[in-house]
């Protein structure tokens, strides 16, 4: 791999201002899928330019709840604010411009090439012309390393690049706040590490994160604030210190011993 | 080897394929080719409007298509063009005097539109649902995501099987003889067939077929040549188009020296 992929955030300069100060706040969050209730009475915040991550077991919400923050999915009740301003009336894709989303599976269009999936948003939803929406594509495929695979179809990258293309199309729109939906558990071992840096290098840069993630060791390192869920709740938030050194409950103890 | 003299004579006869061929090129070959071309370009629209009603939200949509497809896929296709063209022919006498394309076009494409459509559905659905969400999560609305990123992809994969459909269409459209044709609107088939029932000889009957090869079987391979660049990339704007080919493995080769540096 590339030097870029052990690239900390004190070598690799910001190539461009990240920093956000929007917070995001989840009040009483219930979700259901039909009869199942996925998430209950879920309170959360994230305070401006800080990271926050969300941990806890297959199947305890972490996914719905992300995707209750930018309402693809809707909640059944409760409110989601971002810069303290509920986003419940607003429109859902104007939302969304502000609100970046990474995946697990990358889900890059394979019939556009990596500049082409990069500068989409900016040339259909925010009207920029091809040379200003490739400048704005290529400065943020300099910040992931990846302006020399402009040209290509994502289809031959490997899965750290794709990854790491889709947080730069994430970037590009400027978002407020960025989600993570284990982005790097389609990964394979090797290639989780540069995809990591690379959110560390956004987290250091001051930009809002919500990250759901298996990786402890970035929980840990990164995270200004963890959240455990369990069974559509969020049983235990605090400094990651704390969750991890001195786990109140019973539920989370479990979980780490099984983790760690 | 009487027999194979016979086969000879019924089937290779040059004189008789001499006398059809002036028609078959000056007249047949345009016929056949405008009705091919038109129904298909009408029926790819109509097949698009119904595999997108197919999977809309709303019934009232959804039903309608589904209906549609199942009459219009299951009647034979004689069926249709006689009831459509006959159906059809005072209506049509008053628009367009006693031609009977314009109505020979339209049953062909609601033929082709009803297999079409399920064509481009199949395709669509096959999309990954991530592809959406993705477009959704940047911000389009679920149409817009839907127009450029989902069905460019789903019609892409099924391009085999939409060739497979136009070259059924070539082959369909020798149907519109059931509507009586003017000598000059006589198509492929019905020149060959004129020829073989006037003579007893089938020659100009086996070079019309040859005609409809030459139709279809370029069709295929240019469908192929365009599917596999689909899938392989295009080099960017002003990258010479004649060597294409090459580049998606020029890129991966160049991709793979960059990375292992």
């Amino acid at each position: 791999m590339s030097i870029i992929d052990q690239a900390t955030p004190a070598a690799a300069p910001p190539v461009s201002r990240t920093a956000s100060t929007s917070s995001v706040a989840t009040r009483d969050i219930h979700f259901a899928f039909g009869a199942t209730k996925v998430l209950r009475w879920v309170n959360l915040e994230v305070k401006g330019g800080t990271a926050a991550c969300l941990i806890g077991p297959s199947g305890s919400g972490k996914s719905t709840l992300l995707r209750c923050v930018n309402r693809l999915l809707e909640p059944d009740r409760g409110e989601v604010s971002i810069g303290g301003r509920s986003v419940m009336g607003d429109d859902p894709d104007l939302l969304r411009q502000r609100v970046g989303m990474v995946f697990q599976h990358f889900n890059l269009f394979p019939h556009k090439s990596v500049l082409a999936n990069i500068t989409l948003g900016l040339r259909k939803l925010r009207g920029l012309s091809r040379d200003e929406a490739d400048a704005v594509a290529l400065t943020q495929l300099d910040r992931v390393g990846l302006r020399h695979k402009a040209q290509v179809r994502p289809g031959t990258l490997s899965g750290g690049q794709q990854q790491r293309v889709a947080i730069a199309r994430a970037l590009a729109m400027s978002p407020e706040v960025m989600l993570f939906d284990e982005a790097t558990s389609a990964l394979d071992p090797e290639l989780v590490k540069g995809v990591l840096a690379t959110m560390a290098d956004l987290a250091g840069e001051g930009m809002t994160m919500l990250v759901v993630t298996h990786e402890m060791g970035f929980a840990r390192g990164v995270a200004d604030t963890v959240h455990f869920m369990d069974h559509g709740q969020v049983v235990e938030s605090g400094p990651p210190e704390q969750l991890f050194e001195a786990a109140s409950s019973r539920r989370l103890q479990e979980f780490l011993s099984q983790v760690l | 080897m009487d027999i194979l003299r016979t086969l000879r004579e019924t089937f290779l006869d040059l004189d008789a394929m001499g006398q059809a061929l002036p028609e078959l090129v000056r007249v047949g070959l345009p016929n056949t080719l405008v009705l091919a071309l038109c129904s298909a370009v009408l029926g790819t629209v109509a097949g698009m409007l119904l595999a997108v009603s197919g999977l809309s939200g709303s019934r009232w949509l959804r039903w309608p298509a589904r209906i549609y497809t199942d009459i219009f896929r299951g009647l034979p296709a004689a069926v249709t063009i006689l009831l459509i063209g006959v159906g059809l022919a005072p209506l049509g006498l008053g628009i367009w005097g006693p031609n009977p394309y314009p109505l020979g076009i339209l049953a062909l494409s609601l033929i082709a539109s009803a297999y079409i459509g399920e064509i481009f559905r199949s395709g669509i659905q096959s999309v990954e649902a991530g592809q959406l969400e993705a477009a959704r999560a940047l911000g389009f609305s679920r149409s817009i995501g839907m127009r450029l990123v989902v069905i460019p992809q789903g019609v892409r994969r099924v391009l085999p099987a939409l060739v497979n459909q136009f070259i059924a269409l070539v082959k369909e459209s020798s149907l519109v003889y059931f509507l009586g044709l003017l000598a000059t609107q006589r198509d492929l088939f019905r020149i060959g067939q004129d020829q073989a029932a006037n003579t007893g000889n089938e020659s100009a009957l086996l070079l019309a077929g040859l005609f409809y090869l030459v139709i279809t079987v370029p069709l295929t391979h240019v469908v192929n040549h365009i599917d596999s660049r689909l899938r392989t990339g295009r080099h960017p704007d002003g990258a010479d188009p004649n060597h294409e080919a090459g580049t998606p493995d020029e890129d991966l080769a160049l991709a793979i020296t960059q990375e292992a540096h």
